[in-house]
């Protein structure tokens, strides 16, 4: 009984060290889409989060400044996006993939040309990175140690989970970021400010990958490397869509998806099921999700397509 | 269409500035680096041109980014994005590897049998994507990218199977059998002195041939055309537009397919474990871009791809970061991928001073 119970613990505490950044990126994800505009660079974003919020800190020893400064690096990055998409009506999956190239490429040219041609960054001291919570208070290894010792973060993004929701469904914004991405005309004659909007919610999505991004390196792996952000962005695109475009849906998403991470996690290489078999649940899921429930996992309408106005 | 118009029209010369702003771009990073872009720049053109060496090793790295190249191009010209070329070329590397390791047969039909069990791996992971999208509405752009990081696990498990995986530790499966390998004969590797110098460049271009003469030559390329200039129209024609789709998103994942041969067959001769994706799938969007979707454009823009990725690898010799190659194909697709709008103002503003006449 004592052995499941820790072994429990472990599982929560490899899952609250997995689902925040995921939901992070998911949520950002979900103003973007929803607002109408594909955003396939949030993998691209999260990494120049990561890179950002590690070099903050490195600088100046402080890991809420970091995590920050490495959501404002995501939205600069936003900022781009908006500007091809919605200025430009540039297609958006191909300035996706544009950002997906300039962003970690920038973080590690930026990493060698800041460290000496080194690649990663160097490890952030215990007090540089993201405080835990309770430090002291559990023993090591206890229950309560693995659940409730963790970053402060991991919780506050299920906080962040409410605020979005609210946004979404109890603010006028919130509704016209719904309508903005259904049916842009029809908004645009009710004298809604599409652009406006749609800028917004995309270098929203930017901030909020990159504080995905950055606490990566603030919390578990402590400095930047380039094989840090792998997929993770990817799986936030993924939980939007099997959490159907909502961002409660994609909370339960990348909760499902953190667990994934925190069985492979627990079970290492055990060799009971390959952790490359595990890695694949998200996206087989995803497929799925995509497949039979189309009616319901329903695409944005306007989504994807440029909105260039009227002559 | 009068002659400037007909110069401002074109997409070469859209292409030609987003390279140079590419290369600005570039410039600018590497001064506020501390970098001189004289320095970087010219190594990056004595890396590629200094030797015949080096001019060898970059065609070897042109070879499969046309044919991923190639594969995007076909999929753009029926109006379908191949965002997913990056997973059909590992599938089809993959599937390369392991025929070129299990299966024991004389030289050229083991090389044939690799590449058909690519080009089949590859056809499949596309036309699956293209079922999903006919049958069940599906956004192909969506499942594109689940299926490219299905293929990557799959990829990570199958080089760990005991069966084909390295003796003696290293992440990597055993060598693809001498038979099944596609390398150049050695009067060539000794006049070149480059050993991985392989048979790839001879493929696609041999490919893109092909893929240029089903789209512009044959019935079939006429239908796939209409369905990418308009899918209403083309089903008033007649044309069946499910069966299109699935045809050229399959065509299309076979020409990724290749590639991932090409690059296993040819130059690495064994897949390792990935870390991270390789790229090749999403280099080939920018080979098409800067190529117009034209697949003789996709050679020129494939090898100029494959030299600055091999150049690229030589910058650290001037202690400038190679990922400045990113960086500038980062901001050409940007600028391409803005270009059209500003091709409507540039035309518009060309025409008001003609009178406002739009021919």
């Amino acid at each position: 009984m004592n052995v499941l119970i820790k072994d429990l613990g472990l599982l929560i505490n490899a899952m609250l060290i997995a689902t925040p950044p995921l939901l992070f990126a998911a949520l950002g994800s979900c103003f973007s889409e929803r607002s109408g505009v594909v955003n396939i660079g949030i993998e691209g974003m999260m990494t120049i989060g990561a890179f950002t919020g590690a070099v903050v800190a490195y600088f100046t020893g402080n890991g809420w400044l970091g995590f920050l400064c490495g959501g404002l690096a995501g939205a600069a990055f936003g900022l781009l996006h908006a500007v091809a998409c919605i200025s430009y009506g540039a297609d958006q999956t191909i300035s996706g993939t544009a950002i997906n190239f300039l962003a970690p490429g920038l973080a590690v040219f930026l990493c060698k040309a800041l460290f000496e041609n080194s690649s990663d960054s160097p490890a952030l001291d215990t007090a540089a990175k993201l405080p835990k919570m309770f430090n002291g208070v559990f023993k090591a290894g206890s229950f309560g140690y693995n659940v409730l010792n963790t970053y402060p973060v991991a919780y506050l993004c299920f906080v962040l989970v409410l605020v979005v929701w609210f946004v979404f469904y109890k603010t006028k914004f919130g509704m016209r970021l719904r309508a903005v991405g259904e049916h842009p005309q029809a908004c645009a004659t009710l004298g809604i400010n599409v652009f406006r909007i749609r800028y917004i919610c995309v270098i929203v999505s930017g901030f909020l990958a990159g504080l995905g991004g950055a606490y990566v390196t603030l919390s578990t792996v402590s400095q930047f490397r380039p094989s840090v952000i792998v997929g993770q962005g990817f799986i936030a695109i993924a939980a939007v869509i099997f959490g159907n475009f909502k961002p409660q849906g994609a909370m339960k998403a990348c909760l499902l998806f953190g667990l994934c991470n925190g069985v492979k996690a627990l079970l290492g290489s055990g060799n009971v099921v390959s952790p490359h078999l595990i890695s694949m649940i998200p996206y087989l899921v995803t497929i799925l999700a995509l497949v039979f429930f189309v009616g319901a996992s329903r695409v944005p309408a306007a989504n994807g397509k440029p909105f260039l106005k009227a002559k | 269409m009068n002659k400037k118009k007909g110069i401002l029209n074109s997409n070469a010369l859209y292409t030609f500035i987003a390279i140079s702003v590419g290369f600005l771009v570039g410039a600018i990073l590497l001064m506020l680096a501390g970098i001189s872009p004289a320095e970087a720049y010219g190594k990056l053109i004595t890396g590629v041109f200094g030797k015949p060496k080096f001019v060898t090793w970059s065609i070897v790295y042109a070879a499969p980014l046309i044919l991923t190249g190639l594969s995007v191009a076909f999929s753009f010209r029926t109006g379908v994005f191949n965002i997913g070329a990056e997973g059909q070329f590992v599938v089809g590397s993959l599937a390369a590897c392991v025929v070129g390791i299990l299966v024991k047969a004389p030289a050229p039909i083991h090389i044939l049998l690799c590449i058909v069990a690519a080009m089949a791996a590859g056809a499949l992971w596309g036309a699956i994507v293209g079922l999903l999208k006919v049958m069940r509405g599906v956004n192909e752009v969506l499942s594109y990218i689940m299926f490219n990081w299905i293929a990557f696990y799959l990829s990570n498990y199958v080089v760990n199977l005991a069966i084909i995986h390295r003796e003696g530790g290293g992440e990597a499966t055993k060598d693809v059998a001498d038979t099944a390998r596609i390398m150049a004969p050695k009067a060539i590797v000794e006049l070149t002195s480059c050993t991985a110098a392989n048979w790839g460049i001879v493929m696609a271009i041999a490919a893109a041939v092909v893929i240029w003469f089903i789209i512009s030559k044959t019935t079939l390329g006429y239908q796939l055309r209409s369905v990418g200039f308009s899918r209403t129209a083309a089903e008033y024609a007649g044309i069946n537009t499910n069966r299109m789709f699935l045809t050229a998103m399959a065509i299309s994942g076979a020409m990724a397919g290749l590639g991932g041969a090409v690059q296993t067959l040819g130059m690495s001769g064994r897949i390792s474990q990935f870390s991270s994706q390789e790229q090749f799938g999403f280099q080939g969007i920018t080979v098409a871009l800067i190529g117009s979707s034209n697949p003789i454009g996709c050679i020129f823009a494939g090898l100029f791809y494959g030299a600055m990725k091999y150049g690229g690898t030589k910058l650290s010799l001037v202690n400038a970061p190679s990922e400045v190659v990113d960086i500038i194909m980062g901001t050409i697709i940007i600028f391409i991928a803005v270009s059209h709008v500003f091709k409507m103002l540039v035309l518009e503003k060309a025409g008001k001073k003609k009178g406002g006449a739009q021919a």
